[in-house]
């Protein structure tokens, strides 16, 4: 309760505390809510895995780093051995979605487009107002979930939680991988990967060339990704390896190097049948007769995007 | 998290520049690597590269990369966990992705994608590279808003390829299959691209949430505004590019049914 009550923190700060006790609850609400379900084929692995989560994320920030350490590794434990599961959704039918359409129509975007409004409307008058872009964003939430309220009384919050249930059940643990990722580039830099692979990197490119780093560190993420198949696994790696020793070490812009070498990685999305979700997938999706065919329609404008966005990197550093 | 006010918007809110560079002193710290051992630490680099590689669960690779750099890197069990648990605090503003699903199912359910339809459904009458090329503008706008239809399950299978085929058919053709092939695949690429280089834009995003906070653990503070602002040429920039080389194709492809 200090924590609310202390005036050293802002307000955007506070308001995000309660929004991650949010946060956590309606995860713990996912996790009750399998357990008791007995059509999860997995009811305990599920609801470990949803109930730790859900208590880090709303109280992890009074829990001493080590407890959280360790419940986040437990709560993986679950995950990898595929024991989290789905279990009774409740999708609309087409029906449902068709009559709701005539009765609410295009009004519907209303709520849809509310959440970016008011991110970017927080994120732009933070100066003034004092809300984060973040703050915004959970405002812009309730402010939807008002909105569908007012279309239809149906679209109580015990709807809006049960619809959130499935949706996060149907994504699964694998809507964790950002988070894990950046706790794993968080451990390369206390490990001191970073200095080992830029002591590597010296030898082949010249430091202190930071136009030579950001062409490295640019076409790195292409490749790495293709590799991997996940854009956000490269930037991790790739930024604490070769984007700081290399490039913001020598005072380039982080802003414009860091974002653009994550589209830099999408280049190599692109590219790759690694990232079979966005590549392979749809192929089949659609019936098409050439495996590649997707990837064939993409490898020219991702050429061209990371031209342009090393253009981009060094014009604006 | 502290954040301070370096980087101020000029009018347009594009362009930005920062009136204070990072700090200078990494340089003296990142290069004193003599030792051999030195080199185990990029066992966890070679843990996520061949295990996603050969596509083991992922969860696993992160934390297998995650232990042994740390045991590598000299940390005990206790600064293991505790590194862990601060990080994964650090990074919460990740899960804000959790909060939209509070609203996300709930728009599907009330007709989002059939307005969706409805909307795209306006053009009908234009060329199939028209159709692909009015499609990637609406899904990188409403992408920079963070909504989505469908993908190619949901939106461009049901909704997008019966209207690119119906504008060929209708006027009075029977759609190559060399063709049929081609629009296929630029509607799922369409899809991509503008997905991809779309969602960047939304100020709350993951990706440029990851960003913020890697830059953030090597001592770089940003602001997820301004980055999203970098992206708003680069995704105006990707989407026109693959209007154009659709429609450019699509047209190429047309000439050979006369």
């Amino acid at each position: 309760m200090s924590f609310f009550l202390d005036p050293e923190v802002t307000m955007s700060n506070k308001l995000m505390e309660m929004i991650y006790i949010f946060i956590g609850l309606m995860v713990v609400y996912t996790a009750v809510k399998n357990l008791r379900d007995k059509e999860n084929p997995s009811r305990i692995g599920t609801f470990a895995f949803w109930f730790i989560l859900g208590i880090v994320l709303a109280f992890g920030r009074w829990m001493p780093s080590a407890v959280s350490g360790a419940l986040v590794l437990l709560m993986c434990v679950p995950a990898i051995l595929h024991k989290v599961k789905k279990g009774k959704t409740d999708p609309p039918s087409k029906a449902d979605t068709q009559k709701a359409y005539e009765a609410i129509g295009m009004k519907i975007f209303i709520p849809a487009l509310s959440i970016g409004v008011f991110a970017v409307g927080a994120a732009l008058t933070t100066n003034i107002l004092g809300f984060s872009a973040l703050n915004g964003v959970a405002i812009g939430v309730f402010v939807a979930g008002g909105f569908l309220f007012a279309f239809d009384r149906k679209n109580t919050p015990v709807m809006l939680l049960n619809d959130s249930e499935r949706m996060l059940s149907t994504v699964g643990p694998l809507s964790m991988l950002p988070m894990l990722l950046a706790c794993l580039g968080a451990v390369f830099t206390a490990a001191g990967v970073g200095d080992v692979v830029a002591s590597l990197v010296e030898r082949i490119i010249p430091a202190g060339n930071v136009n030579v780093g950001i062409v490295v560190y640019a076409l790195g993420m292409m490749l790495f990704t293709m590799i991997m198949g996940n854009a956000f696994a490269a930037i991790t790696v790739m930024t604490v390896g070769i984007g700081a020793p290399f490039v913001l070490a020598y005072g380039a812009n982080p802003v414009v190097v860091g974002m653009l070498a994550l589209t830099c990685g999408f280049c190599g999305t692109l590219c790759t049948p690694m990232a079979a979700n966005f590549n392979t997938v749809p192929v089949a999706l659609l019936n098409m007769k050439k495996q590649f065919g997707v990837i064939k329609n993409q490898v020219p404008i991702a050429i061209v995007m990371i031209i342009i966005q090393i253009i981009m990197m060094i014009m604006l550093k | 998290m502290k954040k301070d006010h370096r980087i101020f918007w000029l009018h347009s809110g594009v362009v930005l520049r920062q009136l204070s560079r990072a700090p200078e002193n990494k340089k003296e710290t990142s290069r004193k690597v003599d030792t051999r051992m030195e080199y185990l630490k990029l066992l966890g680099i070679v843990i996520i590269i061949v295990g996603f590689a050969l596509k083991l669960d992922s969860i696993l690779i992160i934390v297998a990369a995650a232990l042994v750099t740390a045991i590598a890197g000299g940390l005990g069990p206790v600064e293991l966990l505790e590194t862990l648990g601060s990080n994964f605090l650090a990074n919460r503003s990740m899960a804000i992705f959790i909060i939209i699903m509070l609203v996300t199912g709930t728009l599907e359910r009330n007709g989002l994608r059939e307005a969706a339809a409805a909307l795209i459904g306006k053009f009908r009458g234009a060329t199939s590279g028209l159709v692909i090329g009015i499609y990637g503008v609406m899904r990188a706008i409403f992408a920079a808003f963070n909504v989505g239809f469908g993908g190619v399950a949901g939106f461009v299978r049901p909704v997008i390829m019966p209207m690119v085929e119906g504008a060929v058919t209708a006027r009075g053709k029977k759609l190559q299959e060399e063709h049929l092939e081609e629009l296929k695949g630029m509607a799922a690429g369409m899809e991509n691209v503008t997905w991809f280089f779309g969602q960047v834009l939304f100020v709350g995003g993951s990706g440029a949430i990851l960003v913020q906070n890697t830059l953030a653990g090597l001592g770089y503070e940003v602001e997820l505004g301004s980055l999203a602002a970098v992206e708003i040429p680069v995704c105006v920039i990707a989407t026109t590019l693959t209007i154009i080389f659709y429609y450019l194709k699509d047209k190429r492809m047309l000439k050979k049914y006369d």
